[in-house]
This record gives C-alpha cells, sequence and structure tokens, in this order.
C-alpha cells in the first residue's frame, strides 16, 4: 500500500480559513439567490442537483479518500422512488422527496457495509459493480418504465407551495441544496470530519489510537449516498422524470469529473465544478458524442496537470501570495 | 425439472465464451495492476479496438481473420505503450485513483470517437470458412468456431501464466512487481518492462476482442459494460495470482451459462450478486491476498 501524502488534497482547516469559508459561503449564497434572474432558471436549478450531488460524493473521496465510482445509484434510486411516490401513488413532492431519501439511507447502510469491507482500489471497483447491479435490476424492474423512465411527473403542492411557479420552485430547490451543504460543511468541520481526515491520511495511525474506522467510514458513506439521494429526489421536481441515465455507470463517471475539475476535498470545489460540467453539457449538445471525448479529455488534464481542481488551485495561489 | 440437454450444453458453451472474454481480460487486468498499480478502466476500449482493427484488417485491407488475430494485439499492444509513455508513466507515486481517473478519462475518449463515428449499432465481421459449421456430438451440437475460441483463450492464458511463473523474464516481472527498486539496481530496465506490461496487457485485451467480433459484432459500446462485469470478476478471484484470475474467470461464466438455463432473468446479474456474496462470507476475495 503506498501512503496517501502525495494525494494533493489539501487541508488547511485553521480558524482563519474557517472565517474565510464563511465569508465565501455568504458570497455564494447571495449569487445564488441572485443567478435565476441573470441566467435560464432551470439550468440554475438543474446545477445545483448536481452540486449538492457532488458535494455529498466529496465528502467521501475528498474527506474520507474513499472512491466510489456507483454514487449513481443513490442518486438514481432516490430519483425513481420519489417519482413513483409522486406520481404512481399521487403523494405530494414532500412526501416524495422523503420517501426517496430514506430510500437512499437504507441502500447507502447496505452497500457501505459490504463495500467498506475492501479498500482502496477494491472499494471503486466493488461500488461500480454494486450500482451496476442496481441499474440491470431497474432496467427489468415494473415500475422505473424501462427505457422510458417515469414521465410527466407532475409539480403538486410543496407544503401549501404552488411548484408550477418557477420563482418559488427556484427558491426551494436552492434551500434543499443550502440544507445540505450546510449538514457537510458542519460535519468536515466537526470532531467526526477530523477523524476522517485522520483516516485518510493514515488509517493504521487511527486504528492504533482506537479509533474503530471502519464505523467512520460507513457513518460517512451513509452521510454521503443520502444525500446525493436528496439531490437525486429534488431533481425529480425540476427535471419531472427520472430515468436510466440517472442510475448509468456514466451519471457515477460525471459526478467524480464535477469534483475532480472544481478541486478534490476543497468546500466550494464541487459546486464550481457542477456548474462548469452541466454548463458545459448544455453548450456542447448539439455536438453529440463529442462532449463524451471532452469530458474523457477533461479527465486526462485533470489528472495530469491540475490535480486541485479550480477552487483548490485559487486557494493555492492566495495561500502563496499573503 | 426436465433438464433438456441441448439447451443445457448450448448455454454452457455460451458461458464457457463469456468466461474465457472474462479470464483473458481479467488475466490482463491483474499483470497491469501488478506492475503498474494501476487498475485499467481503458481495459474494455481497448477490448473494442482490437475488435475494430479486424474489422478494418477485412473490410479496408482485406487481410482475414487469422491475420486479425496477429495483426490486432501486436496494434493495439503499440498503441497502449504509447499511452503508458504519455500518460500513465507521470502517475508514479501517486494515489491508486488517479490512475483509475485517468484510464476512465481514455476510455471515454476512446470510446467517445468511435460512437461519433460508427453510431451505437453493431458492425457484422463474417467468421472465417474455416470455422465456421459444427460437429454433432449426439448429446449437442458443436459449433467448430465456439470449441476453437475456447481452446484458444485456454492455451493463451497458460501459454501467459507459464511464461509470468516459469521463465526468466517472468521471474524479473515478479521480482520487479514486488521491489521496483532493487530490481533496478541489479541492472534491469524496469520502466521498459512496465511498458512492456501495459502493452502485453491490452494486448490480450485486443485478442479477446478478435476472438469476440465473430460472435458478438462490432460496437463502439461492446466493452463499455463487458468490463464492469470483468471488475466484479477481478473482486472475487482478487488479483494476486495469475492461475487464480483464469480459474475465477472461466467458472464465472460457466455459473453465468447455468444461470441463463435455470433462471433466465437473473443471467447478467449473477456475477454481481456472486461478488456480494463472496464479500459478506470471505472479504479478501477467493485467492485470499488482502488489498
Amino acid at each position: 500500500m503506498t501512503s496517501v501524502t502525495e494525494n494533493a488534497i489539501p487541508i488547511a482547516n485553521d480558524r482563519k480559513s474557517f472565517d474565510d469559508q464563511l465569508i465565501a459561503f455568504a458570497l455564494m449564497t447571495a449569487a445564488l439567490i441572485a443567478l435565476p434572474w441573470i441566467f435560464y432558471p432551470y439550468f440554475v436549478m438543474q446545477a445545483l442537483c448536481f452540486a449538492l450531488f457532488a458535494c455529498a460524493f466529496n465528502l467521501l473521496i475528498g474527506y474520507g479518500g474513499l472512491l466510489s465510482f456507483g454514487h449513481a445509484m443513490f442518486m438514481g434510486t432516490a430519483s425513481y422512488i420519489s417519482a413513483h411516490t409522486i406520481k404512481a401513488l399521487g403523494m405530494p413532492p414532500e412526501v416524495g422527496i422523503l420517501a426517496g431519501t430514506v430510500t437512499a439511507l437504507l441502500l447507502s447502510v447496505a452497500t457501505g457495509w459490504i463495500a467498506i469491507r475492501r479498500q482502496g482500489i477494491y472499494f471503486s471497483m466493488i461500488t461500480l459493480a454494486l450500482s451496476q447491479l442496481l441499474y440491470l435490476v431497474y432496467t427489468q424492474a415494473k415500475f422505473t418504465h424501462g427505457e422510458d423512465g417515469i414521465q410527466g411527473v407532475p409539480h403538486g403542492m410543496f407544503l401549501g407551495l404552488d411548484l408550477s411557479n418557477t420563482p418559488t420552485l427556484y427558491y426551494l430547490i436552492l434551500s434543499f441544496f443550502l440544507f445540505g451543504f450546510l449538514v457537510i460543511f458542519r460535519t468536515i468541520n466537526s470532531p467526526f470530519g477530523e477523524v476522517l481526515k485522520a483516516i485518510r491520511e493514515n488509517e493504521q495511525r487511527a486504528i492504533s489510537l482506537g479509533y474503530k474506522t471502519e464505523q467512520y467510514k460507513l457513518l460517512a458513506f451513509v452521510l454521503s449516498g443520502t444525500l446525493a439521494g436528496l439531490a437525486g429526489a429534488v431533481k425529480v421536481l425540476v427535471a419531472q422524470n427520472a430515468s436510466l441515465t440517472d442510475v448509468h455507470w456514466s451519471m457515477s463517471g460525471e459526478v467524480v469529473l464535477m469534483t475532480l475539475v472544481g478541486g478534490l476535498g476543497t468546500v466550494f470545489g464541487p459546486v464550481v465544478g457542477a456548474f462548469v460540467i452541466v454548463g458545459m453539457q448544455q453548450y456542447l449538445a448539439p455536438f453529440g458524442q463529442w462532449v463524451t471525448v471532452i469530458q474523457g479529455v477533461i479527465f486526462v488534464v485533470c489528472v495530469l496537470a491540475f490535480r486541485r481542481g479550480i477552487v483548490g488551485e485559487i486557494g493555492h495561489l492566495l495561500r502563496r501570495s499573503f | 425439472m426436465a433438464i433438456n440437454t441441448q439447451a443445457l450444453m448450448a448455454q454452457l458453451l455460451v458461458g464457457l465464451i463469456n468466461g474465457s472474454f472474462y479470464a483473458l481480460l481479467s488475466l490482463g487486468l491483474a499483470v497491469i495492476f501488478g506492475m503498474l498499480n494501476i487498475i485499467n478502466f481503458a481495459h474494455g476500449a481497448l477490448y473494442m479496438v482490437g475488435a475494430f482493427v479486424a474489422y478494418f484488417l477485412l473490410n479496408l485491407l482485406g487481410l482475414n481473420y487469422w491475420w486479425a488475430l496477429l495483426i490486432s494485439p501486436i496494434a493495439v499492444g503499440v498503441f497502449g505503450m504509447i499511452l503508458e509513455r504519455a500518460f500513465l508513466q507521470w502517475l508514479t507515486g501517486l494515489d491508486h485513483l488517479y490512475g483509475l481517473l485517468l484510464t476512465f478519462g481514455l476510455a471515454l475518449i476512446i470510446q467517445g470517437l468511435f460512437q461519433n463515428y460508427f453510431g451505437t449499432s453493431g458492425l457484422p465481421y463474417e467468421m472465417p470458412d474455416t470455422l465456421k459449421g459444427g460437429t454433432n456430438l449426439g448429446f449437442m451440437f458443436l459449433p467448430t468456431y465456439r470449441a476453437w475460441v475456447i481452446l484458444f483463450s485456454l492455451v493463451v492464458c497458460l501459454a501467459t501464466w507459464f511464461v509470468i511463473e516459469k521463465t526468466r523474464l517472468g521471474a524479473y516481472l515478479r521480482a520487479a512487481t514486488e521491489n521496483p527498486t532493487l530490481v533496478r539496481a541489479f541492472g534491469i530496465n524496469v520502466p521498459r518492462m512496465i511498458t512492456l506490461t501495459y502493452g502485453l496487457g491490452v494486448g490480450l485485451a485486443a485478442l479477446a476482442g478478435v476472438l469476440s467480433a465473430p460472435i458478438n459484432q462490432v460496437r463502439p459500446l461492446m466493452g463499455a459494460d463487458l468490463i464492469i462485469v470483468v471488475f466484479a470478476v477481478v473482486v472475487i478471484g482478487g488479483m494476486g495470482s495469475i492461475m487464480g484470475s483464469i480459474i475465477t474467470g472461466f467458472m464465472l461464466g460457466v455459473i453465468e451459462g447455468l444461470t441463463k438455463y435455470f433462471y433466465p432473468e437473473a443471467s447478467n446479474t449473477v456475477v454481481f450478486v456472486l461478488m456480494l456474496l463472496v464479500l459478506l462470507v470471505k472479504p479478501t476475495g477467493l485467492t485470499g491476498r488482502a488489498a
């Protein structure tokens, strides 16, 4: 086993950087409140769902050092359950989101319990295989409607709010995103987050200090999977559908890409990465499969020359100049 | 339940064929992982390229199957060595995850390019005349080409095992896997050996691609789903032993074939379910080397 110190995932967690992060959080919130008046709101909402997805993923890789290559299973499962609850069972959206998120929680307990039995590269392969298993199950299951997916999920009333009104929908999605973001932010700045980072840096030493690392890793996995599920459940309100795309391995790859582009292990990196990648897909949509090729090129360039990602690189430059 | 011998044997045969692809691919993954410490996500894409090279040779240059069997692995092997020199060699000393991400990126590029030009549908590749037809064994009908694929893969797998476990070159290889610095101190060019290993590994993938071309058609995404199954095979068998990879590959193919007969709905998920069971019972995998 090589040590993980070469990881290039920076940690700078003194008081000053915590204050900086609070300022950055305020700026981000202000920007996101104003953004739908500048950009097409549906684009921003979609990007916000993926941003939450990427933040959840980043919690696991950036702070726990676990690369899950199957995170689409949480997003896709929650999407399906939430869409099914709202459309086929005729429940209101709040019940749908709750059902989707709880299912993702249960799924992450089960898959996490199995996947954390192995480390490193095996962990990635196991999560990928588990999500492919679910993908194949969903292609055959009745309630998912196979290739068609669940289409035309009604907006409905969320606790008395009419979601067919776009600004209402937008600020609801934004609230969900900020909720998820703050949960993650709190987690990484808690004693639990510190232990997680210690495990990432040197698991053997953490064990020798008496930490039950398996339990910490499982809890991080469950938290990450549940929030990824929340992102998937909320996405149903925006896209009004749930389909096989959300469970496919390419979706798991995309969330890795977003996090990598934005900056692994940075607080705001996944948000930036999600906006960049979703924006790129939007503008390059007419070019068909070239999008895949460009994504591949971004992967290669990021890994070889740009491992800190956008936010990580900015942080690095700022730290050097002051 | 009455057992239809003909149908059961036919599914077993299909299982053995898939098993030989699993064996060839997981063998390559294991060899590459041993030397480069990289899980080669591009393995499925290069398997696909191998099949496409055979297709081009036949349709553009008029070179038949037998030439393809020789040229395609060499061409893809050389291409792989270029990839290793250009990209993978810079990852030495970094965490495992970067190798996975880089090769995933390479797979996206290769598959995306082929999809641009060939769409997602399959291109037919004609079987060589000498391997057409079959023999009636009484209890089943044995198509010659399928028998050939199984036999040939088995020979290639065993030859690879022999080279790695029984020859001087293989001894260098195994030594370099254990301790590259020490082997370099003995005056052996380890970086060049790493490049050659990567070439050998992806060459095996290309060979599997050529073998599968007449059976499964040639498609840009033919390797994308296959590689995930092979990952599950690798998790089950572990990458510690060459013979372990070969046996696990064939065994899982057979189990998949049997499932196709007894419970067809589960045939494409059975390998993943087995992976789950193995992880529950014996988390280190069947060959037992922890990682």
